[in-house]
């Protein structure tokens, strides 16, 4: 099962890692020998089964709707690499999904 | 005295006795910590101030007759347990600076037994690996042999507790990272149901595939343990709610005419003489004990590895997308834009093992590949389940070995992935059924110990750990330690 | 411009995201109000910190299967959540908790009128996703400050087939799911502030083909007009297009309310592959017919319902139910005022008319009414017992809405009861009629049309407040003579 470049490099732009180019190679090989190992799945005769989406099967508990969280700004911002008037910040944002 | 040489239930004794203090219990491991584990390196953080202030409440707790379940006793946890104002770096570079602003429920709950906590334990980063060597704060060594790998990702826990640097240590698997760690260690290891424990604060790898268990010298150690960690839990939506039984009830009973189920599958597979011989003979301990030896079949068994490398990235792919420098963590310097900041962040903070993983996920779930990998896998594994299923209307528990030989060494299989990815066939089959399984010291060959695996039934870890007992009631293995 | 008609038809789908009115969060214990000081309102679950677990809140079941209800679809069970991957600032988990295939609404419709016709417009799905944050941009120096206070709020997507056709269409639709929100109290629908989106999805196709054309989605539009406008300008603009011989390119357009465009958006399109995949740390939920059913008995009556009883039971214009249906707040003040004052009709008027231009003239809404419906309700009384006439009745609301005051104590204040008094109306009248001795002849001689001065001098004697139908019959007497 081999990878081609151009396959690989979309694959890391949504994962959003970035690959040098000289990576690039032993990369690929080590994932195609990873993706070799998928071929064995095809054997498999799964016509009677559904995909198990939980080893449980139970449904979803659920909470009552109510404010249990109080303001923990400054707790939860100890570890934000860049912060300012309590914002995250990050290289600017073009406009985007909103 | 030599403290680490007592059992769990001795050291309760002892403490609720006031034959020794929690504060003496507690400096002596930390003392064997300082002493031993620069070559281990089976710690990541060394909590022992905190430590030892937690030992001072607990004696005052028992001078006033107040004293919790397993108070006083010392334990580390894996790194993955996040700890309230305590760093928790997943073994990662990624996380190298988080100190936890909230706890863990595992942490919690054994918190509130009074337990001491010594520190927390190195492992493979993001959980991802079966040797501990691809932790961001260097390998961790077996005390067996310091050439050889302790095993992963839960190596750092395994080692200490190997080591007697603690005497308990709290644990993850995933595909076997509790399991296989504990046979090459000569540890007794569990993971229970899927559910049993709360993965809340437990950081997430494959979220249908995760639980946490714990690693100790015995099964009654390990029984009590668990029994502390598990219960339902609010906050994860997984956890198990059903009605609480305590894993010790059956402990020492005995297992004649309860039914052993050997898959056949497993034992076709080539396996050296020295492990077939090991999983021989104490397939005669429990035959002796009065149990019946049953061939079984799991017919999909061996679609257990492509299932659970297609599923573990999956959802790893997804779990670690919040890793991208913006509110914790690591951040590339000086990123240009958005883009750059998060391919940067991602190249940097996550070692290769992790990234490897995440790009297969991605490429599992990207469009035109979902139905043929993902869904696919999905459906095979409700096959694998469905074995199970059939297997335990004629068995108690399902025998095999844990891993398929003694520990290797360090470098030995890190120029192949899949040739590591190997170590977990026996233990990824109950990961992707959610029972629960555990390693028991079986043998040894070269220096080196060997375990065997038991898979039980859904909810029966009481019947698992009955059967560990009735076999470390029988021999000495579990007994022999690496003399440090 | 509507000539394009003739030989083009537009294919417009909606996708509405509603934010639902809950306390807390869709998976966290946070609070969703609004306007907080930035991300005081972002837990450790909407910080997608490390070992973080969602939990579902059982509000947004219920509003969901209300909505469901009210869209007649059916409501999904088990229904579950799944993963939508993609990497923003403002997404801290890098992947939105949506839902895919087993939304938990699913196949209703949804009946809207435009100029006297009727339509069916299908609800492809309505279902549940967390709301991202939010990002700002200025003044932090070349970046943007997170905000995640609204991460993780609930939504309800609805989607609808693509079976709208004309931007009229588009806004009646947009209208409709407006009104049914808010009769279920589960969103306060204002798109100004966001908390109703729409995005529209268009294209267009020569009439007579089968195939659907490539289509664009825009964004940005909060408000009806803007989404007329922008629906209109996009429906020209691509038939502009392919009648010079272009294609249309599948993309995201933005909205821009000053110049009444849409341009495409700037950011990096290609990849938006979702990878959506089922939701591992939530279970599938299964929703019991118990449940389905005691929330459905908790539903109000719903705008159609309303609509019809308003007809039947106040003989109400079907014209006049129908604006009066639509709002609940205005439709409860509706029947407020009738309780009070016995007149419906009267009510609907006096609301329509001048309740509606003076809430129009100062931007306010029903709920911000200067003149309670009680108050209205006792105007209105006043007038049918005489009290005072119309004219003057419109003094009486004038005065009240400005400085507040009781209707009873206004009138009397200001003097304004009607002249009903037999002797005293005459008197005026013959006063007037002596004072006008040219005119009464020029009336007596045949010119009709000065009955009209007349009345208009007798109620200028009278300050307005003679009852003009006793005026009307005593002039025409005493002007025979």
């Amino acid at each position: 099962m081999a990878l081609s470049d151009k396959e690989l490099k979309e694959i890391a732009y949504l994962a959003r890692i970035n690959v040098k180019e000289n990576s690039l190679k032993k990369l690929k090989k080590e994932l195609g020998d990873i993706l070799n190992l998928f071929e064995e799945l095809n054997l498999a005769d799964t016509n009677s089964v559904e995909a198990m989406s939980h080893p449980l099967d139970l449904s979803q508990p659920t909470r009552k709707d109510l404010v249990t969280e109080k303001d923990m700004r400054e707790e939860l911002q100890k570890n934000a690499p860049s912060v300012q008037s309590g914002l995250f910040l990050v290289p600017k944002v073009i406009e985007g999904e909103d | 005295m030599d403290f680490h040489n007592l059992s769990l239930k001795e050291q309760l004794q002892g403490l609720k006795k006031g034959s020794f203090s929690s504060t003496e219990l507690t400096s002596h491991y930390l003392e064997r910590i300082e002493k031993y584990d620069d070559e281990l390196n089976s710690f990541i953080s060394i909590t022992a101030e905190r430590a030892l202030i937690q030992a001072q409440n607990s004696d005052e707790r028992y001078a006033n007759n107040q004293a919790y379940g397993l108070d006083g006793i010392p334990l580390a946890h894996k790194d993955i347990f996040c700890t309230k104002d305590v760093l928790t770096t997943c073994g990662s570079k990624m996380l190298h600076n988080f100190v936890s602003p909230y706890s863990s429920t595992v942490y919690e709950k054994l918190d509130a037994q009074g337990m001491v906590m010594l520190g927390k334990t190195n492992m493979d980063e993001f959980a991802m690996g079966s040797s501990n060597e691809t932790s961001y704060f260097g390998p961790v060594k077996n005390p067996w042999n310091k050439e050889y790998v302790p095993g992963g990702s839960s190596g750092g826990s395994a080692a200490c507790v190997a080591a007697n640097l603690t005497p308990v240590a709290t644990a993850t698997d995933t595909g076997g990272s509790i399991r296989q760690p504990a046979s090459l260690c000569g540890l007794t290891g569990i993971k229970p149901t899927y559910g049993r424990v709360s993965r809340y604060g437990m950081i997430a790898f494959a979220s249908s595939l995760d639980q946490g268990g714990v690693l100790a010298k015995s099964a009654e150690d390990a029984a009590l343990i668990l029994e502390a960690m598990s219960g339902y839990d609010p906050k994860d939506s997984t956890s198990l709610n059903v009605k609480h039984i305590d894993f010790q009830t059956n402990l020492n009973e005995s297992i004649k005419n309860l039914n052993i189920g050997l898959p056949k599958e497993f034992f076709d597979a080539e396996l050296p003489p020295y492990l077939q011989k090991s999983i021989q003979e104490s397939v005669d301990v429990y035959k002796h004990l009065g149990a019946n030896i049953v061939e079984i079949s799991l017919p999909n068994i061996n679609l257990s590895l492509p299932i659970y490398y297609i599923i573990a990235p999956a959802e790893c792919s997804a779990n670690l997308s919040r890793y991208d420098g913006v509110r914790y963590g690591y951040r590339c310097k000086n990123p240009k834009d958005i883009d750059d900041l998060f391919m940067r962040t991602r190249e940097e903070g996550f070692g290769s093992e992790v990234k490897r993983r995440i790009l297969i996920g991605t490429y599992a779930l990207s469009a035109g590949y979902y139905d043929a990998y993902y869904l696919k896998a999905q459906k095979c594994r409700q096959l694998v389940a469905n074995d199970f299923t059939e297997a335990f209307k004629k068995v108690d528990v399902i025998l095999s070995p844990t891993t398929p030989g003694t520990a290797f060494k360090s470098g030995e299989k890190t120029s192949d992935p899949v040739e590591m990815y190997l170590q977990d066939i026996f233990t990824i089959p109950a990961n992707l059924a959610g029972l629960p399984a555990l390693s028991i010291p079986c043998g040894e060959h070269e220096g080196l110990p060997l375990g065997l695996q038991l898979v039980g039934n859904s909810l029966q870890e009481s019947t698992l750990l009955q059967f560990a007992q009735a076999f470390q009631s029988n021999t000495d293995w579990h007994k022999k330690l690496p003399n440090i | 411009m509507s000539d394009y008609l003739k030989n083009w038809e537009a294919v417009i789908g909606l996708e509405i995201h509603v934010q639902l009115s809950t306390n807390s969060k869709l998976f966290s214990g946070a609070s969703t109000n609004f306007g907080a000081l930035p991300n005081t309102q972002a837990c450790n679950i909407d910080l997608a910190l490390p070992g973080v677990l969602p939990v579902l809140n059982e509000e947004v079941l219920k509003m969901a299967i209300k909505l469901g209800k009210a869209l007649n679809a059916n409501i999904n069970s088990p229904t579950s959540f799944a993963r939508k991957n993609y990497f923003y600032p403002d997404s801290p988990k890098g992947y939105q908790i949506s839902q895919m295939d087993k939304p938990i609404v699913e196949k209703g419709y949804l009946d809207i009128e435009v100029e006297g016709v009727k339509k069916r417009i299908g609800v492809t799905r309505a279902h549940l996703e967390e709301d991202a944050g939010k990002s700002l941009h200025d003044d932090f120096e070349g970046q943007s400050g997170i905000d995640l206070n609204r991460a993780g709020t609930p939504l309800l997507e609805i989607v609808s087939e693509p079976e709208i056709n004309t931007p009229q269409e588009a806004v009646a639709y947009l209208k409709s799911i407006h009104s049914i929100i808010r009769y279920l109290e589960i969103s306060d629908g204002n798109m100004a502030e966001g908390s109703m989106r729409c995005d529209a999805n268009v294209s267009v196709r020569r009439k007579g083909d089968e195939e659907l054309g490539t289509r664009t989605e825009t964004k940005n539009v909060n408000s009806f007009r803007f989404v007329e406008k922008a629906i209109q300008y996009e429906i020209e603009r691509q038939i502009h297009e392919l009648e010079s011989g272009n294609l249309i390119v599948q993309e995201t357009r933005l909205y821009d309310s000053q110049q009444n465009i849409t341009r495409p958006m700037r950011s990096k399109e290609f990849a938006n592959d979702y990878r959506y995949f089922p939701e591992p740390d939530l279970l599938p939920i299964k929703l019991e017919k118990d449940f389905i059913d005691e929330v459905i008995s908790t539903m109000p009556e719903m705008p159609e319902q309303k609509r019809e009883r308003f007809i039947s039971e106040y003989n109400l214009s079907s014209y006049d139910a129908d604006l009066l249906a639509l709002d609940k707040d205005l439709a409860d003040f509706f029947e407020e005022v009738s309780k009070v004052s016995g007149s419906p009709k009267l009510s609907a008027n006096w609301i329509m008319g001048d309740l509606s231009a003076q809430l129009n003239n100062e931007n306010l809404n029903i709920k911000d009414s200067k003149i309670s419906s009680k108050k209205l309700g006792e105007l209105i009384i006043r007038i049918n017992d005489g009290t005072i006439s119309g004219k003057i009745a419109k003094d009486v609301f004038e005065k009240i809405w400005i400085s507040g005051g009781e209707v009873d104590e206004t009138i009397q204040k200001e003097g304004l009861e009607q002249v009903t008094n037999f002797d005293e109306i005459e008197s005026m009248i013959d006063k007037v009629i002596q004072s006008n001795p040219e005119q009464h002849s020029q009336y007596k001689a045949g010119k009709d049309r000065l009955f009209g001065f007349f009345v208009g001098q007798v109620m200028k004697a009278s300050e307005g407040k003679a009852n003009p139908k006793q005026v009307n019959d005593i002039l025409k007497e005493k002007l025979e003579k």
